[in-house]
């Protein structure tokens, strides 16, 4: 039993240790020690030691593009140096797009009177914090229901109870998980390695019938209590959207594992927290006297169109 | 449920008023929120899903003596699944615009679950004809529905239709707004609600 459950966890470890590989830490030129953004259209890099004044002023020692787009390279406006001249700052006339990473490639450093070759770093958010911010995303400020309006069927259809909607949301989300991370685990390895891309409704599609298919196999033998308080909840999942639509987001922006990860889960809490939001106002819907024309369905699409004007409030907000 | 005895003009009328997809079976609402903001995303989308609709209950309808009924859902799946990607490379190569307006939407024909319910409740049990006929109803249904929420929302919140100006001004520009889908089907339902209230107090009255 101990032996088990030792290799169980060295298991575990290596499996984060090959995500976070996958997260992607490239080793960089030795001589930059960081590069950030700083307010809306600045960039900071700081030099491991003091850099030739004359070399860190000349612009044309600087190219910077959007990394989606290697043809526009972007007009640097003015640089700065710090007194103790470690530190360069590049100015833009346009503001930056944070949200994408951008290719700075800094020609023949030149430190101490010698060149120190050509570097090609990328400047990006802090990686946790845009982690962060896809999660926060998913989960409200694009709310795949009030925002997207995918999931509308089963959203109407199981948020008519409290107890029930939450059991949804969270059987959701376990599937929702599994299934993206293994629909982005082939996308990446299989399906566009071999230009196979076409292929990917079909296939995805597959994948959530075979992951809801394998839950509730797995539910059932290991814990029949939470498969008898679930299990009719999971038949549900596959004529839900969202289930389709986070795999094809997650190969449309090529998000890499961890991405995909906090997608799929702010997906899924996203989807909960629609759910008892709705339910919470429908319990007391019952209560109320309604038109006969609007009994039922009508009412309950006009309170969630209130829930989407609050929702709207959100749009536009970044984090980090 | 036998073969069914409908002719098929009443196979094409029931899709599009008796059990319209939208207003009346209540499936698939999530296009009829997101895009319907204009009468031509309604128009191409209701194109899409009348394409995919067809030719699954035809091929389901073909083959329905050699499915296993065990495996008839994920058969339903694949087929319908194959339909979409055709259609989807279709629209990307020859209509890249209103393509790139749809979105994702028409990679999602693939979870609608009007498709997939018309195939487990008629194409399996009906011979190839009534079946077209009843996809045919089916995707015209949706497409009406559609197309009247485009047409309330793009008249009322832009003041054109397909594009063209019409009113000169813009009533309210709410009805733009993507909340607003919510609020135009609840009301569509509403008034579909009401006459059939009304129709049922004159046949009983």
């Amino acid at each position: 039993m101990k032996i088990f459950k030792r290799e169980y966890l060295i298991l575990s470890i290596l499996a984060v240790l090959g995500l976070a590989l996958l997260g992607g830490c490239k080793p960089e030129h030795r001589f930059i020690k960081k590069t950030a953004f700083k307010d809306t259209n600045a960039i900071v890099i700081t030099f491991a030691d003091r850099v030739d004044e004359a070399w860190a002023k000349n612009t044309a020692n600087y190219s910077i593009y959007e990394k989606p787009d290697p043809d526009i390279k972007l007009k640097i406006d003015r640089v700065s140096l710090s007194p103790d001249k470690r530190t360069v700052v590049l100015a833009f006339k346009e503001d930056l797009n944070r949200d994408q990473p951008h290719i700075l490639t800094i020609s023949e450093i030149t430190s101490g009177g010698k060149s120190l070759g050509t570097a090609l770093v990328k400047v990006k958010k802090l990686y946790f914090g845009y982690l962060f911010s896809i999660l926060i995303g998913a989960m409200i400020i694009h709310n795949f229901v009030f925002t997207k309006y995918l999931g509308l069927c089963v959203f109407f259809g199981t948020s008519q109870k409290k107890s029930t909607a939450v059991g949804m949301g969270i059987t959701f989300t376990i599937v929702i998980v599994f299934s993206a991370m293994m629909a982005w685990f082939l996308y990446q390895f299989v399906l566009k390695p071999y230009r196979l891309d076409f292929l990917q409704i079909v296939v995805f599609i597959g994948l959530v019938s075979l992951s809801v298919q394998a839950v509730d196999t797995i539910l059932r033998k290991v814990n029949p209590a939470l498969f008898k308080a679930f299990g009719v909840y999971l038949v549900l999942v596959i004529a839900n959207c969202i289930v389709i639509a986070v795999p094809l987001l997650l190969a449309d922006n090529e998000y890499n594992g961890w991405e995909s990860l906090m997608l799929a889960f702010g997906a899924g809490i996203g989807f909960l927290i629609a759910l008892f939001l709705m339910s919470s106002v429908r319990e007391r819907l019952d209560l109320a006297n309604v038109p006969p024309t609007y009994r039922g369905l009508p009412i309950a699409f006009v309170v969630a169109g209130l829930f989407a004007l609050a929702f709207m409030g959100f749009s536009g907000m970044s984090i980090f | 449920m036998p073969a069914t005895t409908k002719t098929n003009s009443q196979l094409l009328i029931n899709g599009i008023l008796n059990e319209n997809p939208i207003f009346r079976l209540a499936l698939s609402m999530c296009p009829a929120v997101g895009i319907s903001t204009t009468v031509m995303n309604g128009l191409l989308l209701g194109i899409a899903v009348l394409f995919v609709q067809v030719f699954s209950s035809c091929t389901i309808s073909v083959i329905k003596n050699y499915i296993h009924p065990r495996i008839r859902i994920p058969t339903y799946t694949l087929t319908i699944a194959t339909w979409v990607t055709v259609i989807d490379l279709v629209l990307a190569a020859y209509m890249p615009a209103a393509y790139k307006e749809m979105g994702i939407f028409v990679k999602l024909i693939v979870a609608f679950a009007i498709i997939t319910m018309r195939l487990e409740m008629f194409a399996c049990k009906n011979p190839v004809p009534a079946s077209f006929w009843d996809g045919v109803g089916m995707g015209l249904g949706f497409m009406f529905a559609m197309m009247t929420l485009g047409f309330v929302r793009e008249l009322l919140g832009m003041g054109t239709l397909f594009g063209y100006d019409i009113l000169g001004f813009k009533p309210l520009l709410f009805f733009v707004l993507p909340a607003a889908g919510f609020f135009c089907v609840g009301i569509m339902m509403a008034v579909f609600n009401y006459v059939e209230l009304a129709y049922n107090r004159k046949k009983k009255g």
